[in-house]
């Protein structure tokens, strides 16, 4: 149930092409063209506004496209939408758990929907807690947990059904270095297990500990590569002056 | 997989024990949901038992008998009636009353003597403007009342059949269709089961939406069918305590008969119960912030509170009315309730009803799950 379709070729993770999508007027993602290779660290970039948000919806089949392809672990978004729930995570970028359960019980949950049950579900959940580090605030109600604890539990009822694909939009945000860097530690081990990994973030820190990374600007795609191409490609010393270029060109447009 | 497995996998099970965890914890809704209906019902039965108290009589005692006299004396000494006059004829009974003077008249005709000697059941008939329904019900059952107990003292002889030796017969004016209290119970359970399970319903998904919660939980592979069977279950359940409660308090404060059978009660409540689930899962389909889901319930109850004969007949309304209440699955449904509560009628009579309510579901528990979509936009 969790093999990609064609499990002997190896498909990329994602793949798009011209994909757009559109509110009244407003282009939200440009004629997006991109690949994401099995068991990437992906990082997606860009000023506010940019079209983060509304890439990965579309790729999580959260939002139908207006236009264009796309797959992900080689289902297609548009009509294999069910295929793809089964094997990605999803971190929203708003905290979507319910505060009124227990840490527990969101996980439980989680790992009910994803089909869990009884001792299996039992034996996922301890094992997550103990990777997380979560068991000491097992019995607290999710509303009442500090940033990090809450992006924690958010990550593991994200990845309780052991998903191929993780998709996080900012999951560090708003939460102190520590934890961030926790929270990375995590994310590292994930992927040296094979789990394809796309994360949004404004850290450039976090952009840098990425494999790839791809810029976003109002919608456009404007760079792909490794954290050593984009600079070159930019000519800048470091990846948050290119981030600021990109605001500054922003507003330039927008003036 | 078996159909078993298929059950017992399926991700409708998890949904349903978040949602009975989050109903306990959210002790204030609980505690509203079972509380208003009894509140409601305690308050309609203060209301009715300091309206009932004195209702102003007139008395047209063409019988001129102690015993007669004995009898208006009985039925004033529950302190239902209170005589303010007395009526030469029928014409000054019904001036009284139009005017507003009284709202109910105790007539004693000339032959209740006669008849009473003779044991073959003394006549007296009281008259009630019953456009006041509270205070008609009331005089009803005071007056049936009084009639049992003058019979047993005024009798020459005890009577041995079941037959009550004086019979006071109770007509009802202005309201032919007698609405009274046991009648507005049926009314006050299907109002109610009408605005929690709307309203309710539909505002539980959409306050997911609002929170981000859904768009969480969308990205599982849990199914439509789940997420809402799930999610409309624990509120079934309320709706049965909220109408057990009003059930009791009904019996309890005003001795609603229940002449029906209660297992064909609780059967023909499932229908209305799933149809109204599936209007508020209709508007939480179509909705998107909690107030636009109240706005568009309260827009749905209106009617169902004018137009479906819980508070005026429908067979006085205007032909459109009457076709805006045919649409209504509470028209049906009350229809249903009255028959089987107060006049104990079995499922033959009731079948037509209750066919029309389980279209109802179908239509509107298949719509929502159709209008439902696991995306956010
Ligand atoms: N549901 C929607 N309806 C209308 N416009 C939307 C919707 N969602 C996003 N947009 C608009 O699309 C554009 C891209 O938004 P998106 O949320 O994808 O940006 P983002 O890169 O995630 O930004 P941020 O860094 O602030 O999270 C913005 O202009 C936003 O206002
Ligand atoms: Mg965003």
């Amino acid at each position: 149930m969790t093999m990609p379709p064609q499990s002997s070729v190896v498909v990329p993770a994602v793949t798009t092409s011209r994909l757009r999508k559109t509110f009244g007027s407003l282009v939200a993602v440009e004629s997006l063209d991109l690949e994401i290779e099995r068991g990437e660290v992906f990082g997606l970039l860009g000023p506010n506004g940019s079209g983060k948000t509304t890439t990965i919806r579309m790729l999580t089949g959260l939002m139908p496209p207006t236009s264009g392809e796309a797959t992900v672990v080689g289902y297609d978004v548009r009509r294999e939408s069910e295929a793809i729930r089964r094997n990605i995570g999803y971190m929203s970028q708003k905290f979507g758990l319910y505060s009124d359960l227990t840490v527990a019980e969101n996980i439980r949950f989680y790992a009910g929907v994803y089909g869990l049950m009884g001792a299996e579900r039992e034996g996922r959940m301890a094992e997550l807690m103990e990777e997380l580090g979560l068991a000491e605030r097992e019995d607290q109600l999710a509303g009442t947990l500090s940033g990090g604890w809450k992006q924690r539990l958010a990550l593991a009822c994200a990845t309780a059904h052991r998903p191929a694909m993780l998709f996080l939009d900012e999951p560090t945000a708003g939460v102190d270095p520590a934890a961030r860097r926790r929270f990375w530690e995590i994310i590292y081990l994930l992927a040296s297990k094979g789990t394809t990994i796309l994360v949004t973030t404004h850290y450039m820190d976090e952009a840098e500990r990425c494999q790839r990374l791809a810029f976003l600007s109002r919608g456009h795609l404007i760079g792909v590569g490794t954290g050593q191409q984009i600079l070159e490609q930019f000519k800048m010393p470091s990846i948050e002056d290119v981030f600021i270029e990109l605001q500054r060109r922003d507003e330039g447009a927008a003036a | 997989m078996t159909v078993i497995g298929r059950l017992r996998r399926a991700s409708f099970w998890p949904m349903l024990r978040k949602e009975f965890i989050e109903m306990r914890r959210d002790r204030f809704t609980l505690a509203m949901l079972i509380g208003i209906p009894a509140i409601q019902l305690v308050l309609f039965g203060y209301a009715v038992q300091t309206d009932v108290r004195n209702v102003p009589t007139v008395v047209l005692d063409e019988s001129r008998t102690s015993q007669s006299r004995r009898l208006v004396d009985m039925m004033a000494n529950t302190r239902n009636f209170r005589v303010v006059g007395h009526a030469a004829n029928r014409e000054e009974v019904r001036e009284a009353i139009e005017r507003g003077d009284a709202a109910a008249a105790i007539i004693i005709p000339p032959e209740f003597v006669s008849d009473l000697k003779r044991g073959r059941g003394a006549q007296a008939q009281v008259i009630v403007d019953a456009a006041d329904p509270l205070s008609s019900q009331a005089a009803i059952s005071a007056a049936t009342l009084a009639g049992v107990r003058s019979g047993a003292e005024l009798s020459p002889r005890p009577v041995p059949t079941a037959a009550p030796a004086v019979e006071v017969r109770v007509r009802p004016w202005y309201n032919p269709e007698g609405r009274n209290s046991p009648y507005i119970v049926p009314g006050i359970i299907g109002i109610l089961l009408t605005m929690t399970m709307v309203s309710i319903t539909g505002a539980a998904i959409v306050r997911e939406r609002e929170r981000g919660t859904l768009e969480q939980l969308v990205v599982t592979p849990i199914g439509k069918t789940s997420l809402m069977l799930g999610k409309t279950i624990p509120f079934a359940v309320v709706g049965y305590l909220q109408v057990t409660v009003i059930l009791m308090l009904g019996k309890l404060l005003f001795d609603v008969p229940m002449r029906g059978s209660l297992v064909l009660l609780y059967v023909l409540i499932a229908p209305f119960i799933i149809a109204s689930l599936g209007m508020g899962l209709f508007i939480s389909a179509v909705t998107k912030t909690q107030i636009q889901a109240m706005q568009l319930s309260f827009f749905f109850i209106m009617p169902n509170i004018l137009l479906s004969g819980f508070i005026f007949p429908r067979s006085a309304m205007p032909e459109p009315a009457q076709w805006v209440g045919a649409a209504l699955p509470l028209t049906y449904f009350l229809t249903v309730m009255r028959s089987v509560l107060l006049k104990g009628v079995e499922f033959a009579d009731v079948w037509r009803e209750a066919l029309v309510l389980t279209g109802f579901a179908v239509l509107l528990v298949g719509l929502s799950v159709r209008k439902f979509s696991k995306t956010v936009e």
